[in-house]
């Protein structure tokens, strides 16, 4: 039998991380979250989610890194916007979603081939490399290095898609390629610069 | 009126049908539109979640060009109206954002002044055109077709001002205009999941499910999107949201394939031929005889 503690300790907390959500773009206004739950009731997706929206804003300003950064919640947020309407305190919701996701694939709190920082990471290269993205070579970039078998499962649809002429298999890319590599090599150097 | 017209790279993939119309309305209602020169993919909903401060970058290049030539913006794709909506409204807000962009920008000889508007194809139609004058060029009338009007979340949600963001009716009076029928349909901005379906399927699905069973229950016989990602979703998937019982077969088309069969489009020229589940059936059953 393992025998684990459920309730956490004051001290189990991390400030830096309740410090580092308040000063994020978005955050300015966390301290002020109601905890009225129009946020989630409003959610497409909180009937999913173990921490609903309203739990993560709190579990978030009061520094539980680990329960917050391993939930499944940043990863079923699909951007959709419907909290921030309903946010009686302006609370830039999503942004929040959006900088914990990030935060959990820098300090990689997902499983293994998981699709998402995947999917995002091949996005911004194809970025890089041609400034448009081909949606035929992102999915099948994403897949060769998530689930190869669900490939062949699309492999009827993408067919009928191409077929309709709605995939091509011509990449697409900008003229003045050169420009977007300067425009994000400047970003990294302001960045780094005035550590931000 | 002219713009500067930013197709975003969906339109050039499972998209293009939605391209293929929205060119035809624009042109049966006299509004130029000038494709945006060497234009960049706009980071969409991705991006965002590996790097914030380059998508803005990214985004800012194609406001900064379109304010060299002078030209407000046309962005018929949800996620590329919101980023190039949200680049402009963070890099006012938040200093530092500017400062990076601006330096970015700087770099390949650009700058922005926050002088160009980002708008979508149903605020001009809607706002710019008019309903009246709209309604006066209709050749075929809708009449009889029974539409869902799906919004989705990125059109309305959270920056627009030129609709109603929990109950929006800019589509539904657009399609009305052309003699269309619009069913209640309470989901109108319920999100689609977005890239979900590919992500995480069973949840994709669901909603997707949802979406469809709601918009066949009120009597629609057609939805209309203005997404490529909400109509990809929608389309694609009804062999698996439906089962036996409940079979689902419903057309996906968006609402500028809908507007220019009305304004007098052939089929072909605004990609009905393009859909995988074919609207011509319904159609002629309803004696709408299209170009
Ligand atoms: S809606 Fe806003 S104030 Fe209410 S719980 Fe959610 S974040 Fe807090
Ligand atoms: S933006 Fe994310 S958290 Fe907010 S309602 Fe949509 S899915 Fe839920």
């Amino acid at each position: 039998m393992e025998l684990k503690r459920t309730v956490k300790f004051e001290a189990d907390r991390d400030p830096e991380f309740a410090r580092w959500i308040s000063h994020t773009v978005g955050g300015e206004r966390i301290r002020h979250c109601l905890q009225c739950g129009l946020c989630s009731g409003s959610c497409p997706l909180s009937l999913y989610m173990d921490y609903t929206p309203r739990r993560l804003m709190h579990l978030s300003r009061e520094g539980f890194k680990e329960e917050v950064l391993s939930s499944s919640s940043i990863w079923l947020c699909t951007a959709c916007y419907a909290c921030m309407v309903e946010c009686p305190k302006k609370i830039n919701i999503t942004h929040l979603m959006y900088a914990l996701k990030q935060r959990a694939i820098e300090e990689r709190f997902y499983p293994k081939r998981f699709p998402i920082p995947v999917m995002a990471q091949q996005f911004s290269r194809m970025v890089r490399g041609s400034g448009r993205i081909t949606e035929s070579w992102l999915i099948v970039r994403v897949f060769l290095r998530t689930a190869i078998w669900r490939l062949l499962g699309m492999s009827g649809l993408g067919l009928r898609l191409f077929r309709a002429g709605r995939m091509t298999l011509k990449p697409e890319k900008i003229e003045r390629r050169a420009e977007i590599i300067s425009m994000l090599d400047s970003v990294a150097a302001t960045r780094k610069e005035l550590a931000l | 009126m002219k713009y500067a017209y930013y197709p975003g790279c969906s339109l050039r993939g499972t998209g293009r049908a939605y391209e293929e119309s929205l060119l035809a309305v624009f042109q049966a209602l006299e509004i130029d539109l000038q494709e945006l020169e060497d234009w960049n993919c706009c980071g969409a909903t991705t991006y965002m979640s590996v790097d914030e401060l380059t998508s803005y970058a990214l985004a800012a290049r194609n406001l900064a060009l379109a304010e060299r030539d002078h030209m407000n913006v046309v962005a018929p794709c949800a996620a590329c109206y919101l980023v190039l909506n949200k680049t402009q409204r963070y890099m006012h807000d938040y200093p530092d954002i500017k400062l990076v962009v601006s330096r970015a920008l700087a770099a390949i000889g650009l700058h922005y002044d926050d002088h160009v508007q980002v708008r979508h194809p149903l605020d001009i139609l809607l706002h710019e055109v008019g309903l009246k004058a709209i309604a006066a060029k209709v050749k075929t009338p809708l009449k009889g077709l029974q539409v869902a009007p799906y919004y989705g979340c990125q059109i309305v949600r959270p920056y627009a001002t030129f609709d109603d963001q929990r109950n929006p009716t800019s589509m539904d009076r657009l399609l009305e205009a052309c003699g269309a029928k619009i069913v209640h349909y309470p989901l109108k901005t319920r999100c689609c999941g977005g890239s979900q379906k590919g992500t995480l399927p069973e949840i994709g699905l669901e909603l997707i499910r949802h979406l469809l069973t709601e918009a066949q229950n009120n009597g629609a016989d057609v939805i209309a999107t203005v997404c490529p990602l909400c109509q990809f979703n929608l389309e694609c998937f009804q062999k698996e949201a439906g089962n036996h019982n409940h079979p689902i077969s419903m057309p996906v088309l968006y609402f500028t394939q809908l507007m220019a069969l009305a304004l007098g489009a052939s089929g072909e020229a605004i990609g009905l031929q393009r859909s995988l589940i074919p609207i011509e059936p319904l159609l002629a059953r309803k004696e709408i005889a299209y170009a």
